[in-house]
């Protein structure tokens, strides 16, 4: 397995406070990545750094061998790496259907492009995806009507309708009743066994991120802590401390 | 709405459109200016309700139409006809240039700022206009004499303006059937999450503001004609009227609608002109007042009014 993504001793500081010192990781094609870490470990901003939302104040990011740092978010997503929002971001007055339709590869390209009716393909597979997460009734349904959990559901989907290489999860189970998150967890592995697509996630609920993730990294103050298997994780005494305080 | 009834009512405004001239011939330069009203708004609509950016410099396009038309009618030396329809192009040209330009500019900047840097914009051209004598600066400019028959130019420009504004609707109506229509409302919704998934926003945002303004300045050449004469501040950029009624004419009849701003420039038009006839001398309280009801009691204007209403009916039905 080759390295899809390639984080070298990227940084990035907020005035004072460092909250990305040096980090360094890799997620390899065809993967599920974790990344874990306490509340204000620098997760969500790795994200944003790697995503270009967020500009880098040193250190380089690769993908697919290309160093993409520099660019924003936009090419960044042409290229095939997505990310989602913790606070979930889906478009609020467009119906599910039209969320799934914009979010289409297709809509990358130029205006003239753009400039076509959505095609029947695109509709199916939109349907189909929202089927796939469980969506598929509230497909009319205007996205800012539905409840969190559902929010996290389309905006899964909507990534996915990007068809991207590798797609970024900032907490996909926060929000979601506690018994679909069985179902979720299924959907995420199907997703990366099934569509190809390599995960990044990150995720606060331990029996998720066990479960799911091949390796995880775990960040604490900014910094990587530790880095391994699941159960080289679990069993890292440094992770404990980080999480628990105890000396 | 489904399609059927849209073609219905359609059907209804083009009887109406080429039928009333000849019905009621004294109201044929209230439609002509109804129709202006209706592209005001129809463009208006496209950024401030589709795509989520208040605009209030749209005038600028319209008043470019108008200054081009009348320069090359002054000047270009030929038959009316061939200069209208030469004033015209070039008119569109420069207001899709002049939309490439400060979309290129401000388009970067979001919610109130934009309105405001707009609003600038609308301002800066009225000054310039009645600073430079090319274009008769303060005194305006007058339009050549229509070569027809007496009557005739009022039919004409109505005419014209009516088409202005089919071609619009229709060119708008197909615009937000495609996935560009999906993109400004995405734009609208949440732009930041629209770079994120790839989609190009800012050409399609200047896009829309060029779509906009070739039609605002068609229709401004048009009306600049029909009025006979262009006053930089009260015509060509009348911020303050034209600018804001286009504004409240979509809020009036729902933004982001496909009906909307058309019902919106017809109610608010009749309503102005019975002011006009009715209260004259209170026209202008009238027209605050009216406006103010529209803000406070219709936010989601007479086309959300009604959908809420249908779906208050059909939540309520068993």
């Amino acid at each position: 397995m080759t390295a899809m993504l390639e984080v070298r001793d990227v940084t990035k500081r907020f005035g004072g406070v460092v909250a990305n010192d040096r980090i360094s990781l890799t997620v390899k094609q065809g993967e599920i990545a974790g990344l874990i870490g306490p509340n204000g470990s620098g997760k969500t901003t790795l994200f944003g750094c790697i995503t270009g939302t967020l500009p880098v104040d040193g250190g380089e990011v690769y993908f697919e061998g290309q160093p993409i740092s520099h660019l924003r978010a936009g090419p960044i997503a042409r290229l095939g790496l997505l990310r989602t929002w913790q606070q979930t971001r889906i478009y609020g007055e467009m119906s599910c259907a039209e969320n799934m339709a914009i979010s289409a590869r297709e809509a990358h390209g130029g205006l003239l492009s753009l400039l076509k009716p959505v095609p029947v393909a695109t509709r199916v597979r939109a349907n189909d995806l929202l089927a796939f997460v469980g969506l598929h009734e509230k497909r009319d349904e205007r996205g800012g009507r539905l409840s969190f959990g559902q929010q996290k559901l389309l905006e899964f989907a909507m990534a996915l309708m990007n068809e991207p290489k590798l797609l970024l999860l900032d907490e996909p189970t926060a929000g979601i009743n506690p018994t679909l998150i069985n179902g979720l967890i299924d959907r995420l592995r199907r997703a990366n066994a099934e569509l190809g697509v390599t995960l990044l996630v990150i995720e606060h609920n331990m029996r998720v991120i066990m479960n799911l993730a091949h390796r995880i990294t775990c960040l604490a103050h900014g910094e990587v802590l530790a880095e391994g298997t699941p159960a080289e994780i679990r069993d890292d005494a440094r992770v404990l401390d980080a999480y628990l305080g105890v000396a | 709405m489904n399609r059927l009834s849209d073609w219905h009512i359609m059907g209804a405004l083009v009887v109406l459109g080429l039928g009333l001239p000849f019905v009621a011939p004294s109201l044929i330069t209230q439609l002509s200016f109804l129709w202006l009203m209706v592209v005001f708004a129809m463009t208006w609509d496209m950024l401030g309700g589709r795509m989520g950016y208040n605009s209030f410099g749209n005038i600028v396009f319209f008043g470019i139409g108008c200054y081009a038309a009348a320069v090359v009618q002054r000047d270009a030396g030929l038959p009316y006809f061939e200069a209208l329809a030469l004033g015209l192009a070039l008119g569109a040209v420069l207001a899709v240039a002049a939309a490439l330009l400060f979309g290129a500019a401000l388009l970067g900047i979001r919610g109130h700022y934009f309105a405001i840097g707009t609003l600038g914009l609308g301002i800066t051209a009225a000054e310039i206009a009645a600073g430079w004598d090319y274009v008769g600066a303060g005194s305006g400019m007058a339009l050549p004499l229509y070569p027809g028959a007496l009557g005739a130019r009022e039919f004409f420009f109505c005419f014209s303006l009516f088409a202005v504004a089919v071609v619009c609707f229709l060119c708008l109506r197909w615009l937000y059937g495609t996935r560009f229509g999906l993109a400004l409302n995405a734009i609208r919704d949440d732009q930041d999450k629209a770079d994120a998934m790839g989609l190009r926003t800012t050409r399609i945002k200047v896009f829309a503001w060029c779509i906009s303004a070739f039609f605002l300045a068609i229709s401004g050449g048009l009306a600049a004609n029909m009025i006979g004469f262009i006053d930089p501040r009260d015509v060509a950029f009348a911020g303050a009227t034209f600018g804001v009624w286009m504004v409240l004419m979509a809020i009036l009849g729902g933004k982001g609608t496909l009906w909307g701003p058309v019902l919106g420039a017809i109610v608010f038009h009749v309503t102005q002109e019975l002011f006009w006839t009715y209260l004259l001398g209170w026209q202008r309280v009238a027209l605050g007042l009216l406006i103010v009801v529209i803000v406070v009691f219709f936010p989601q204007g007479i086309m959300g009014w009604i959908a809420e209403r249908r779906a208050a009916r059909e939540g309520a039905a068993p």
